[in-house]
C-alpha cells in the first residue's frame, strides 16, 4: 500500500473540477473578446474617416454650396436636403406608427386581423431598400403622381421605417406594467383614458427613442431617395434654410456621398470622407440626444 | 339567508377562457353589506368569479362567459349596462398595490377626473374628496403633509390602503378584493383586515385569499371553490367548525391546498 497522502481539505477541487475551471475561464474570455471587437470597426471607422477628411472639414464645408462642378466649395443643399426627407418621412411614420402600435398593443384582441397586422409588420421591415424604392416609384411617382419630388422620397422612406416604429412602440407600451392598466380599469376608465392617463406618459421615452433611431435609418438610405427624389445637383444658395420646395427633387447627404465617389471626375478624396463625416456625425448627435432624452424621461418615473 | 337583500347574484354563471372552463355553472348569492371571503386551492377560480363582478374579465383577451349575474339586483349584462357606471359601483383592489406612478392627491381623484367634466371638479371639491377618502382608509393623519409625495414610493401598506381609497370618491357599493394583504407582512395584513372591519356596512366586500385563518378572521360568510365549482357556501364560522362537504373538510383542514 503506497504511503498515505496527507490530509486534504473536504473542499479541496478535483481534477475533474480544476479542468471546469480552466474551461470556464477560457469562455469568459473568448466571449469577453468578442464583445470589445465590437468596438473596434467603430473605433476604427470614425478615426479612419476624420483622418482621411480632416483637410476638407469645418463649419464652411457644411454651410457653403458646391462650387466648380462640385469638385470645390461644401455640402449645403445635400445637409438640407436630407433634414427635409428625413423630417418629411418622420412626421408622416411616426403618428401612423405610434397610433398603430397603441392600437395592436392596447385594443386588438387575438384574432386572425390582428394576427395578419402583426405578419404584416414583421415582414414590411424585412423588406430591402431597394425594393422599397422600387416601390416608391411606381406607387409615388407615378401613380400618385407626385412625380420625382421630396414627398415621393420621403413617403418611401416612411414606409420603409413604419414597422420598425411600430415595434419600438410596442415594446415601450408593452413594458409599462399591466397593473397600473388594472388600476385603471377598475375604477371605470376606458382603454383611451388609460392609454392617455398612464400608459403614453410611462412609455413615452421608449416610443421617442424608437423613433429617434430610425433618423439614423432615414437619413442613411440612398437607395429609396435615388429612385424617388434624390437628385445629382440643385442650384441653391449658400446657408439657405429653406431651398427646396416640397414637389421638387433635393440633393441628399447619402447621395452626394455616392456622386463624389463614383460619378465627379477629380474630387478631392477629403471631400468624400468629409461627407461621409457630416452624415455620420449628424447620425451620431442625434442618436446622442435620442440616449439624453430618455435618460431624462427615465429619470423622472418612480417605478 | 333568503330573506337578506343580496348585493351579487350569479345565475348558472360558466366561463372559458379559450376552450379551458374556468367557471362551472356558478350559483350564489352575496348578501349585502358584509364581508364573504371566497377560498380554495390555487386556479380553482376565486379571482376570476371576483373579476366577473365588475365585468373586467373581458380586458383580459378571449373570455366567453355564459349565465347571468346580478348586482345589486341589476343584470349586468343587460344591454343598456354602462361599463363605466358598473366598474364605479364595483371597485377592485389587488394582490400586488397598485398606485399610479403619479401623486397620492391625483391617485385619490383619479377615479373623480376621469368621470367628471373639468368644471364640475373645483380645488375645493376635490381637496374634500382626497380628506374623505383618506380619512375613511386611516391615512389622512399619516399623508396630509405630504399629498404631493409619488404614490409609489410609499410603504406598501400605505399604498395598499391608498388603492382602496382610490375606490371612494366614486361611491362604490360594492369592494372587491383580490388577496389584498398577501404581499404585506403581519402588521400591514392585520392594518388591512381592520380596516375592512371598518368599512364593514358601508360596503359589500368580497375578498380572495389564499389564508384560510384570514379568512376565519376577517368574514362572515365563505365561499369554498375547487376546480370551477362552488362547492360550499355557508357563514364562515359553519364551514370552518362543520363543513356539510368532505372535499371542504379536508381543504380547511389543511389536506390539499
Amino acid at each position: 500500500m503506497a504511503t498515505e497522502a496527507p490530509p486534504r481539505s473536504r473542499f479541496a477541487r478535483t481534477a475533474f473540477g480544476a479542468r471546469n475551471e480552466r474551461t470556464e475561464k477560457l469562455a469568459g474570455a473568448v466571449f469577453g473578446l468578442m464583445s470589445a471587437a465590437m468596438v473596434v470597426p467603430l473605433v476604427a471607422i470614425v478615426v479612419y474617416l476624420f483622418w482621411l477628411a480632416w483637410p476638407s472639414l469645418g463649419w464652411e464645408f457644411i454651410v457653403d454650396v458646391p462650387r466648380r462642378g462640385m469638385t470645390e466649395g461644401g455640402i449645403w443643399p445635400a445637409f438640407v436636403g436630407t433634414l427635409y426627407l428625413v423630417g418629411m418621412s418622420l412626421a408622416v411614420s411616426a403618428p401612423i406608427g405610434v397610433l398603430a402600435a397603441v392600437y395592436l398593443n392596447e385594443y386588438a384582441k387575438d384574432n386572425w386581423f390582428n394576427r395578419v397586422v402583426n405578419l404584416a409588420v414583421i415582414n414590411l421591415a424585412g423588406v430591402p431598400s431597394i425594393v422599397h424604392a422600387l416601390f416608391g416609384l411606381g406607387a409615388f411617382v407615378y401613380a400618385a403622381r407626385f412625380g420625382y419630388s421630396i414627398i415621393s422620397a420621403s413617403l418611401t422612406l416612411a414606409i420603409m421605417t413604419l414597422p420598425v416604429i411600430i415595434a419600438s412602440t410596442r415594446e415601450a407600451l408593452a413594458s409599462v406594467p399591466m397593473p397600473f392598466r388594472e388600476a385603471c380599469w377598475n375604477v371605470g376608465a376606458t382603454r383611451w383614458q388609460t392609454i392617455k392617463a398612464v400608459v403614453l406618459p410611462n412609455s413615452i421615452s421608449g416610443i421617442l427613442t424608437g423613433i429617434i433611431l430610425q433618423v439614423s435609418r432615414a437619413a442613411g438610405e440612398t437607395a429609396p431617395i435615388m429612385f424617388t427624389g434624390a437628385v445629382f445637383f440643385k442650384a441653391v444658395s449658400r446657408g439657405d434654410l429653406f431651398p427646396y420646395a416640397l414637389n421638387e427633387q433635393c440633393m441628399a447627404l447619402s447621395m452626394h456621398l455616392y456622386t463624389l465617389s463614383t460619378q465627379v471626375p477629380d474630387v478631392k478624396e477629403s471631400m468624400q470622407y468629409a461627407t461621409a463625416v457630416v452624415l455620420l456625425g449628424s447620425v451620431l448627435l442625434v442618436n446622442a440626444a435620442a440616449i439624453v432624452l430618455r435618460v431624462w424621461l427615465r429619470s423622472r418615473k418612480k417605478w | 339567508m333568503s330573506d337578506a337583500p343580496l348585493a351579487i347574484e350569479t345565475k348558472g354563471l360558466n366561463l372559458w377562457y379559450g376552450s379551458f372552463q374556468a367557471l362551472i355553472d356558478v350559483s350564489i348569492g352575496i348578501r349585502d353589506g358584509i364581508i364573504t371571503s371566497l377560498i380554495g386551492p390555487s386556479g380553482c377560480g376565486k379571482t376570476t368569479l371576483l373579476r366577473c363582478f365588475n365585468r373586467v374579465n373581458e380586458r383580459y383577451g378571449n373570455v366567453k362567459t355564459t349565465g347571468e349575474i346580478r348586482v345589486l339586483e341589476e343584470n349586468i349584462y343587460a344591454p343598456e349596462v354602462s361599463l363605466v357606471e358598473l366598474r364605479k359601483s364595483v371597485g377592485m383592489v389587488f394582490q400586488r398595490p397598485n398606485p399610479l406612478p403619479i401623486s397620492v392627491y391625483d391617485n385619490v381623484v383619479f377615479g373623480l377626473r376621469i368621470h367628471s367634466p373639468r368644471k364640475e371638479l373645483s380645488k375645493p371639491r376635490l381637496d374634500e374628496a382626497v380628506e374623505k377618502a383618506l380619512t375613511e382608509v386611516g391615512l389622512w393623519n399619516d399623508l396630509k403633509d405630504r399629498l404631493d409625495t409619488q404614490a409609489t414610493s410609499l410603504l406598501l401598506e400605505q399604498q395598499q390602503k391608498l388603492c382602496l381609497a382610490r375606490l371612494l370618491p366614486l361611491k362604490p357599493d360594492v369592494i372587491l378584493m383580490d388577496e389584498p394583504a398577501s404581499a404585506l407582512d403581519v402588521d400591514g395584513t392585520r392594518a388591512i383586515e381592520e380596516l375592512m372591519f371598518e368599512l364593514r356596512g358601508r360596503y359589500t366586500i368580497v375578498i380572495v385569499t389564499h389564508n384560510m385563518a384570514q379568512a376565519r378572521r376577517a368574514s362572515d360568510e365563505c365561499i369554498f371553490m375547487l376546480l370551477g365549482e362552488v362547492i360550499e357556501h355557508t357563514r364562515t364560522e359553519d364551514l370552518f367548525l362543520s363543513p356539510q362537504n368532505p372535499k371542504t373538510a379536508e381543504y380547511v383542514e389543511g389536506r390539499y391546498a
